[in-house]
């Protein structure tokens, strides 16, 4: 087929354009049947009316939105006031996806930089250790967890047992429990494209800059964190977005006040009691957040490349 | 004025070792103020890890390394003031020109303005002025490699290292380079090392060249020193074109020595230190300190027969079958072919030495 392209006439050049179309199909079809085609789904859910024992009556209705944003009292017939709750559900999210994509950069990137310098042929070695607890399914990974950080669980009874506390630290169902959970569960993500980053790092610009007067750390500031940016951002990406949307570490490690969008949304498609529109409706508004602040991250980026010239 | 009478380097008794492997056996050598070194030598000769261990990159395993009297080798390489072009240049990708050139200034303390007028200043001694505010990957090599001198000599080191920084490019632009550094070394007052392994480069460029082989310095002199009088094999064979000759030394006087081939021809030439009567060692005589004629001119001659004639642009070199020994490459200058004749492949000659251009070489 390559000759037939090379060979140049229009004929086969038509040819072989037309074969590309056909053999791009696969692609086309599993991202229609796995990406468009659920995320229209729950589009249209979002816009119908909700059957009581789950599932949705084919009525176009924007009550799933108003209920989301807007409280018009028990029956509805009251003067609409903003609905905080589900609001302030979505900050925490927000919030609490930030915390866990730090805590993971924080700990992530020493660890990609360390694996990265080590010499070449025990690197995989060393990635190989950092996906070994990803064997394990993520449940039971998040329960262990709990059993760990729990008030009596080994962590407490260690630093008791060493004097450091005299009672136990409250860790699960706080804020940061969810935190940790949502970092232990995303650090390959960051660790992995900061690592491929900078693998590609030319270290002899390193030398140039301390050549030119740079102590250790103006140099990592300003000659290699520029340079394994993409790889940074991109490791934040793979931690925020997944971690907005988690229920798993939320709803074991969080309890009932620590609640996050992903609980919400999974709540109601669960059993009977649920409210597919108003789920569905919370899935879209959570896309379009993640889809603005992954727009602000490219506008930000590429601002920063055309930048100098 | 006493720092200007003082070396640039000193290096004393310095070794490294990786592990059991011995890059450097006790080197010392001095550089002098103001001065283009050239460190000369083929790859892992232990040349650019000598210069990284000037500059601070690798640690210095014994000994020690004086800048302008100080004890540098213990500093890390951004405490100490000399500056580095790398031979990938290594150029920060996501500055321009200007960040790149104002990058050691500022490192220096210099305010963000002084140092960009200052780096502005540089570019136009490069002459890249116009680049100021392209990114390094928008450069041609050449021009990148200019941009790297300027980075170098803006903090106005006292000591600029060079390491391989012509490899990359091409041969007319490299001879145009080589002038310009040269220009540049002149221009500053800055003494400049320079490490390669293309000796004709080293020749052209530097006031003195220290020739490296397998971790130990062969010799130190001026380029015509090098050129001339070769202390050993290693010397006369990496430093421009040489014949060499298995010679028995019969007798040595006064820098001269009478010496015989294994079929008894008699043959005078210089002698070296070391060189002693009895002893079995090589001659090396340059291609174009030879001539052929078809009658002997002197006593020496020796007989052969033409091989081949190879045109080379500005000379032809002919290659000779010595009957009482190896072949013979002897060169011609092109401007010279109206008073010496170029005979014909298979014409029975002699060949003919300069006097005192052979010359007895320690192994």
């Amino acid at each position: 087929m390559a000759a037939g392209a090379a060979s140049g006439g229009s004929a086969t050049t038509d040819t072989y354009k037309e074969a590309r179309n056909w053999l791009l199909l696969p692609s086309w079809a599993v991202l229609g049947i796995f990406v468009l085609a659920p995320v229209c789904m729950m589009l249209v859910y979002s816009f119908l009316t909700k059957e009581f024992r789950g599932g949705v009556i084919w009525e176009p209705s924007l009550a799933a939105y108003d209920q989301f944003f807007f409280d018009r009292g028990l029956f509805g017939d009251e003067p609409a006031k903003i609905e905080w709750t589900y609001i302030t559900i979505f900050w925490r999210s927000i919030w609490q996806a930030g915390a866990a994509t730090l805590l993971s950069l924080v700990i992530g990137f020493p660890t990609a930089y360390f694996i990265a310098t080590r010499p070449e042929r025990v690197r995989p070695f060393w990635v190989f250790l950092i996906t070994i607890p990803y064997w394990v399914n993520l449940l039971i990974r998040t329960v262990s967890m709990k059993f760990l950080l729990r008030d009596q669980g080994p962590l407490n009874d260690f630093l008791i047992g060493t004097g450091l506390i005299d009672s136990p630290i409250h860790i699960v169902n706080t804020n940061f429990a969810v935190q940790l959970g949502l970092f232990y569960s995303y650090l390959p993500f960051m660790v992995l494209p900061i690592y491929a980053a900078v693998e590609r790092y030319n270290f002899s610009l390193s030398e140039a800059a301390a050549d030119l007067y740079a102590p250790k750390w103006v140099t990592l500031r300003r000659i290699v964190l520029p340079a394994i940016k993409p790889g940074v951002i991109a490791g934040c990406i793979l931690v925020f977005v997944p971690s907005m949307g988690s229920f798993l570490a939320p709803d074991l490690l969080g309890g009932a006040k620590n609640f996050m969008i992903g609980s919400l949304i999974e709540e109601q498609f669960k059993g009977n009691a649920g409210n597919w529109p108003f789920g569905a409706a919370a899935s879209m508004i959570l896309l379009t957040m993640v889809l603005i602040i992954l727009l602000i991250f490219a506008r930000q980026q590429s601002k920063a490349e055309n930048g100098g010239s | 004025m006493s720092e200007r009478m003082s070396n640039a380097i000193d290096v004393r008794n310095a070794v490294k070792r990786y592990g059991d492997f011995t890059a450097l056996k006790r080197i010392s050598l001095t550089i002098k103020d103001n001065e283009f070194f050239t460190l000369l030598g083929p790859s892992g000769c232990g040349k650019t890890t000598l210069l990284r261990m000037i500059a601070g990159f690798e640690d210095v395993t014994e000994g020690e390394i004086l800048l302008y009297g100080d004890e540098i080798e213990k500093l890390p390489p951004h405490q100490r003031p000399v500056n580095t072009v790398f031979q990938n240049y290594a150029l920060f990708p996501h500055m321009t020109i200007l960040e790149n050139v104002a990058f050691g200034l500022e490192m220096r303390g210099k305010s963000k303005s002084e140092a960009r007028t200052r780096a502005g200043e540089m570019l136009e001694l490069v002459q890249l002025s116009q680049f100021a505010a392209r990114k390094p990957s928008q450069l041609s090599g050449g021009q990148q490699q200019r941009v790297a001198l300027a980075r170098a000599l803006a903090p106005q080191p006292k000591v600029l290292l060079l390491d391989e920084p012509l490899s990359a490019l091409d041969l007319k632009l490299r001879k145009a380079m080589q002038l310009e550094l040269k220009h540049l070394q002149r221009e500053t007052g800055i003494t400049f090392i320079f490490v390669t392994h293309d000796q004709e480069e080293a020749l052209t460029m530097s006031d003195r060249i220290a020739v490296m082989s397998a971790g130990e310095m062969q010799q130190l002199g001026s380029p015509t020193e090098i050129y001339e009088q070769p202390r050993n094999m290693f010397v006369a064979d990496f430093i421009g074109e040489t014949n060499l000759l298995e010679v028995s030394v019969d007798q040595v006087m006064n820098g001269r020595a009478v010496c015989h081939l294994g079929g008894g021809h008699a043959l005078t030439c210089n002698s070296v230190e070391g060189i002693n009567v009895g002893a079995k060692v090589h001659m090396s005589v340059r291609p174009e300190r030879l001539f052929t004629t078809d009658v002997p001119v002197e006593g020496e001659a020796l007989k052969g027969r033409v091989v081949e004639n190879i045109f080379v642009g500005t000379d032809i070199s002919t290659i000779v079958d010595l009957a009482e020994g190896p072949q013979f490459i002897v060169r011609t200058s092109n401007s010279e072919r109206g008073n010496k004749r170029i005979f014909e492949p298979g014409s029975e000659i002699f060949v003919n030495m300069e006097l005192g251009a052979g010359r007895l070489l320690v192994d």
